[in-house]
């Protein structure tokens, strides 16, 4: 393809096409990460020993400056002792993407470093329970309370510009508080995900209800519907799909207050493990630790829109993607 | 300047007015038939932030059983306002809106309304559209059912009864809209601009088909336009009204006899009717042209020898 083709506007692209550039939009920052860790000129800015030589101080599979490893170089090559010898390294906290790949494996067959500690697969099923808890607790409230908000002016009155107000309050800030009057487990992390989803959800979704032509209101009323059928039988089926989608972007925002929430009272859950990790110096466990969460996310959002699809079978937009 | 116009034209302004026999009972037993609709002295005025707007000053008309109303008007006239108000769906600032004898409060599924834009429910497929006045009325699943069946064969689309709205065209669309209003046996339809956004084929099609459903049941029908061989074509009394403020202007009686048909465009009756309505509306216009007259001395941007005429 001509590289003036990739600059029309807007432009629809075959799905084959699609499908290969969003596979690129992967393979490119993985190339970028796998140049700097495998072609020694790019970056490596530290020396692993692999002799030490005469230098005292050095340890075999030591990573030193390499300003550090060429003033030793010079100073024995003045004193004519036996030089050390190293290959060019990166910093400890980049591992090369092959080792990140095996502790994707290793990470889930090591066994806890501490013997009361949890495996990572028990970790992980911990965080999905908070962020499952969290999510449903706010969304119970959150979502009636939008609808009426959006159908209703004085609801909406009452009950948004305080919402809008507290909106700003970050979620973490509360996190002391949380622990106070919800102790030191499960129960203050699944409060700050509330705090931290609920307030957004009142008003997007009451925002999305707001969105609903109102005509159809009218063509409702114009048959016959009375003020509290309208509710059921018009406003909730109409805004369904977009409700949907809304629920799809939250349930994102909950997950990156996962990792706050977490170290509020007992760390616990998929941070208690990285913070472990990092702890031990096992970047590369933290680094699969985070893609893990990540591919859990994604993969839950594309499992999210593929079963909206089958869903709502009327909804054009969601059908055209 | 129209008022000249009008006063020195020939005897052909007039014609519209000579009503042939036929025609003449016809009004006349139209006439003798309750009435279904009447609107008394009806105002409307519109609050805003930068005064006062009259849209509707003074509005009487009536509408007997079965009649055909259309209602025409430059825009701005207030006319899909005051479909809005027959529908109970905008309140009224002064006079009196009376729906066989009693006064209009709110949306009821005695008056249908037929939107421009539609509105089909997009998640019920056609059927279920048709069904849903039945069952907002109360009415069994299996009655609302059966009924929706009927009015699917009448509309003509059997075959697309489980398709969604988005899966049909804009000439379907209507016709489900239609049966979905009537679906409630109201007293009146009131259609705005219903065919508007139609691609003139599509249109003129759907006009013959309200005729032919107008003529098979006992609907009253007020229909709102500014198309106006649509209008003369389809009613059998026009409502003109002027804007700012919108007012009656005339009601006209149609010369041309019924049953319509498409031949009928070039019949003198029709324009006759044409030409007092252009002579109606029109004068607004003029007046909105000479503010910004076209300059026929227009500067030329091609070569001399490079003519297309």
């Amino acid at each position: 393809m001509h590289i003036s083709h990739w600059f029309i506007a807007r432009q629809e692209l075959s799905p084959a096409k699609n499908k290969g550039l969003a596979i690129a939009s992967f393979l490119l920052p993985l190339l970028i990460w796998a140049i700097v860790s495998y072609v020694p000129f790019v970056w490596h800015p530290m020396m692993k020993i692999s002799d030490i030589g005469d230098v005292d101080y050095f340890q075999v599979d030591m990573l030193v400056d390499k300003a550090t490893f060429q003033q030793e170089l010079t100073n024995m090559q003045a004193e004519g002792k036996h030089l050390p010898v190293a290959t060019p390294a990166n910093p400890v906290y980049l591992p090369a993407p092959h080792v990140v790949f095996k502790a994707f494996y290793t990470a889930f067959t090591t066994p806890p470093q501490q013997r009361d500690g949890l495996w990572l697969h028990q970790s992980l099923w911990q965080s999905i329970q908070v962020i499952f808890w969290g999510f449903f607790i706010s969304s119970l409230i959150g979502v009636p309370l939008g609808i009426l908000a959006g159908t209703y002016t004085v609801i909406a009155r009452v009950f948004e510009p305080f919402i809008e107000f507290f909106r700003y309050l970050p979620a973490p800030a509360f996190g002391a508080l949380a622990v106070a009057v919800l102790g030191i487990y499960d129960g203050p992390k699944i409060a700050i995900i509330v705090i931290g989803t609920f307030f957004q959800q009142v008003l997007i979704v009451a925002n999305t209800t707001r969105k609903l032509e109102y005509s159809l209101l009218e063509a409702a009323m114009t048959l016959g519907t009375s003020k509290l059928k309208l509710l059921k039988h018009v406003v909730i089926p109409g805004i369904l799909p977009d409700l949907y989608k809304d629920l799809r972007i939250l349930l994102g925002w909950a997950w990156t207050y996962l990792i706050v929430a977490e170290l509020i009272g007992t760390s616990s859950g998929i941070t208690w493990f990285i913070t472990q990790q990092a702890r031990y110096e096992h970047f590369e466990n933290v680094y699969a630790a985070i893609m893990i969460i990540g591919m859990i996310g994604l993969s839950c959002d594309l499992f999210l829109a593929w079963s909206g699809q089958k869903l709502f079978p009327w909804n054009k937009q969601a059908n055209k993607q | 300047m129209g008022h000249d116009m009008k006063n020195n034209s020939n005897s052909t302004e007039k014609d519209y007015l000579n009503q042939s026999d036929a025609v003449k009972s016809r009004f006349e037993k139209l006439k003798n038939r309750e009435v279904i609709l009447e609107v008394k002295n009806l105002v409307k005025v519109f609050k805003s932030a930068k005064g006062e707007t009259t849209a509707l000053k003074n509005i009487n008309f009536k509408t007997h059983r079965r009649e055909f109303v259309s209602v025409i008007g430059p825009s701005g006239c207030g006319k899909s306002t005051l479909a809005r108000i027959l529908a109970g769906l905008e309140s009224h600032t002064g006079g009196e809106v009376l729906l066989d004898g009693k006064p209009v409060t709110g949306p009821g599924s005695d008056r249908g309304m037929v939107f421009q834009g539609y509105t089909l429910f997009p998640w019920l497929t056609v059927k279920q559209n048709i069904m849903f006045g039945l069952k907002m009325n109360n009415a069994s699943r299996d009655e609302a059912s059966r009924e929706a069946d009927v009015w699917l064969e009448l509309v003509g689309l059997d075959k697309f009864a489980s398709a969604y709205p988005h899966e049909i065209s804009g000439g379907m669309k209507q016709r489900v809209a239609i049966a979905r209003a009537l679906i409630n046996q109201p007293r009146i339809l009131l259609m705005d601009e219903p065919f508007g956004a139609l691609d003139a084929q599509t249109r003129a099609k759907m006009q013959s088909y309200l005729l032919e459903v107008w003529r098979n049941i006992d609907i009253t029908i007020v229909f709102i336009t500014h198309d106006l061989d649509e209008a003369i074509f389809l009613a059998d009394r026009i409502l003109v009204l002027k804007a700012h403020p919108g007012e009656v202007q005339e009601l006209i009686e149609v010369p041309v006899p019924r049953p319509r048909s498409t031949m009928q465009f070039n019949s003198p009756e029709f324009i006759a009717t044409k030409a007092r309505l252009e002579a109606l509306i029109h004068p607004a216009e003029e007046k909105s042209d000479a503010e910004t007259p076209i300059d026929t001395h227009m500067i030329r941007f091609v070569n001399v020898e490079d003519n297309v005429e």
